[in-house]
């Protein structure tokens, strides 16, 4: 009743169908796989994120080497605490490095930047759960204005 | 007919309308095992209908349809299923399945419900379509087929599963004299080659009295009457008669029903 | 007098459509609310779904390529006014994503694959072919109804996820190819604003549920139509005008409980 012509035209559809959806969300979205060895997790306390979101880059001198995992709120301390999804190749990131959060362009999307700090032989490297305490946070436009208005203002 | 034991199919008191539409008022007629019985009756008068509810596709207002003692339309789905593995419907138009080919068509019910092999089912399926002559055309689609052997392959499909009685639903409708000889003559051999007991519905009058047993008329709701075919040629009913010979007026009028001719002409527009 | 007939049709018509509605369910369930039947059941939908999905593949593609390339062209226009036509990726990708796609995929999908279900039920209620399957004991619902369906409901999501991924790409062509946008910057930032849960995993609810809407109203147009050929030309009309709108309709709830808030 069915001809094999048919049933060939029906697997290619379906595979037409299932290629799409890979295009969709690996090029597309650009969803990675996360194997668990591929990556390592750093945390960081901001007091400002501005714009930043999940899945914004982490960059040395503009490479991406990391993105970002979740962004909660510290229930103590109310700060903005941010997870990094670091790459495990790079991995040589000592404690004293600091992030801070940029944006590309004037009014470009946010992304973190990471400044690899000093090194000597007592400083130990970031592993997998450790905390950056140097943060720098999102310079918000509405403040830099006030600043510079109140600066402005007394120098008169 | 008038003993019980003898009839497969048997109405009882029954009446059927369609909104506020009577077809039925109260008919009741009994179809004899392994005979054929003829239905006859002016066109529109619900003929089809009657099969459909012999068949269980519409449910009476009033009355009883008993098939082999059972009654039709007290059955639940599945019971109401087995019933009709015993039963099969030739439809006007031959109803074929349009998207596979006679072949695949006759064995269709075979396949669904049988659970017969393949390789028997195709000995079957050949037989089937020898005994209507069409066994040359079994890789044909429905639609290559003459209308006088869309019916035969159709009515090699309604004898596939060897039911025990066929609906013929105006098998000679439309049909050049030669395929409507072919009909006749199939439907007369079925009957009495295999013991089947047939209901022809048709306004044919010369084909049905020619292979009937018995045969009834149907007109104006009811019965008008029945009997073998010698009984109704000799019946003096002016209403059978004029059906019988095909006169244009008489009890079943030429004129749709319409207020006085004369006094409608001189009116004026309103 | 005038008044009492209004609202006694306007009472006939709620009837109508609340007896309409019941059919339809009844439909749907008595196809649907069986054991699947593996052996018998597959070849039907296989034969449905190359009816159905890859019959539609053509149409959908075709536009698919020219709707992305459009896109890209008058977005761009746009883009370039303010210096920002980089973002001409996620302004593609998230049209077709979150709408164009599964929207205009059904649309498509109504007046090519629903008016021919339609067309080819009413035929076969028409030519007692339907009948002629009860009377053979077998249920047309799961017999005809229920492979149809579960093909519509798998073929209209791919033909969407088809449509879109090309849609993206005739983007590209234009953007990229043709108006010389950066490659690199055209994927990064269209892939940094398109997101797995919001965009993809929604685009494919919207296409699933309009799946169910289209070829149930094709089913149920076709299933229930008046046997003769005013009533077929009538039923496919209805099942383009009918299910059209229905999407539309459905797709402004979906997208406002989506993102509305």
């Amino acid at each position: 009743m069915l001809t094999r012509k048919i049933e060939v035209l029906v697997g290619l559809f379906l595979l037409s169908g299932l290629a799409a959806f890979l295009i969709l969300v690996f090029n597309v979205a650009n969803v990675e796989v996360k194997t668990g060895d591929n990556s390592y997790t750093l945390h960081a306390k901001f007091d400002n994120i501005g714009g930043l979101k999940v899945r914004s880059p982490v960059k040395v001198g503009g490479v991406v080497v990391g993105r970002v995992s979740a962004i909660e709120l510290d229930p103590e301390r109310l700060v903005p605490v941010v997870s990094l999804s670091m790459d495990k190749q790079y991995k040589y990131f000592p404690e004293t490095s600091s992030l801070s959060i940029l944006t590309s362009g004037l009014l470009g999307e946010q992304f973190l930047g990471l400044s690899p700090g000093f090194m000597d032989d007592d400083i130990e490297m970031l592993v997998d759960g450790d905390s950056i305490d140097d943060t720098h946070s999102a310079l918000v436009l509405e403040e830099l204005i006030g600043q510079f208005l109140y600066s402005a203002g007394t120098k008169d | 007919m008038t003993q019980k034991h003898n009839s497969l199919v048997e109405i009882q008191n029954m009446a059927f309308s369609r909104g506020s539409h009577v077809i039925y008022e109260d008919i009741s007629l009994s179809i004899p095992t392994g005979k054929v019985t003829a239905i006859m009756g002016p066109s529109g008068i619900g003929k089809t209908t009657l099969l459909k509810l012999i068949g269980g596709q519409l449910n009476p207002d009033k009355g009883k349809v008993l098939f082999d003692g059972t009654d039709v339309h007290q059955c639940n789905r599945n019971e109401l299923f087995a019933l009709r593995k015993r039963m099969s419907m030739l439809f006007q138009s031959g109803a074929l399945f349009t998207d596979i080919n006679v072949f695949d068509n006759v064995a269709f019910a075979l396949r669904e419900h049988s659970g017969l092999p393949e390789a028997i089912i195709r000995r079957i399926v050949l037989m089937k379509l020898e005994a209507v002559g069409l066994r040359g055309a079994a890789k044909l689609m429905p639609t290559e087929l003459s209308g006088g052997m869309q019916r035969r392959a159709a009515l090699a499909r309604a004898i596939a599963l060897e039911p025990e009685i066929i609906l013929y639903d105006e098998p000679f409708a439309g049909q050049d004299p030669i395929s409507m000889g072919v009909l006749v003559k199939l439907i007369r051999e079925l009957s009495d080659a295999l013991n089947l007991t047939s209901v022809v519905v048709s306004h044919d009058v010369d084909e049905v009295l020619g292979i009937a047993d018995y045969v009834y008329v149907l007109a104006d709701k009811r019965i008008i009457a029945h009997g073998t075919p010698d009984e109704l040629r000799l019946a003096d009913n002016p209403q059978l008669k004029q059906f019988i010979e095909g006169e244009p007026d008489g009890p079943v009028p030429f004129h749709y029903p319409a207020p006085d001719y004369k006094k409608e002409l001189l009116s004026g527009l309103d | 007098m005038g008044l009492t007939e209004q609202i006694a049709k306007l009472g006939r018509s709620a009837i109508e459509l609340v007896t309409g509605l019941g059919r339809a369910g009844l439909m749907l369930w008595g196809a649907i609310a069986h054991r699947p039947r593996l052996k018998k059941g597959l070849p039907l939908l296989i034969k449905q779904l190359y009816v159905i999905g890859v019959q539609s593949m053509v149409i959908i593609l075709v536009s698919g390529l020219f709707i992305g390339m459009v896109l890209a062209l008058q977005g761009y226009n746009i883009l370039v006014g303010f210096g920002t036509e980089e973002s001409l990726g996620p302004m593609v990708a998230l049209s077709l994503l979150r709408e164009l796609g599964p929207v205009v995929t059904a649309l498509l999908f109504a007046g090519r694959a629903g008016s021919a279900l339609t067309a080819e039920l009413a035929l076969m209620k028409s030519t007692e072919q339907l009948s002629s399957l009860e009377m053979m004991a077998v249920d047309p619902l799961r017999q005809i109804i229920a492979p149809r369906f579960w093909a519509g409901v798998i073929s209209l999501p791919l033909l969407a996820l088809m449509f879109t991924a090309i849609g993206i790409y005739g983007g590209h062509i234009v953007g990229v190819e043709w108006k010389g946008i950066d490659s690199g910057a055209f994927w990064s930032i269209l892939q940094s604003s398109v997101e797995w849960r919001q965009d993809i995993v929604n685009c494919m609810i919207k296409s699933l549920l309009f799946a169910v809407v289209v070829t149930w109203i094709a089913l149920y147009r076709g299933y229930h139509v008046i046997p003769n050929p005013e009533g077929i030309s009538r039923a496919t009309t209805q099942t383009v005008v009918q299910s059209s709108l229905a999407v539309l309709a459905l797709d402004f709830l979906l997208t406002a409980m989506m993102f509305g808030s």
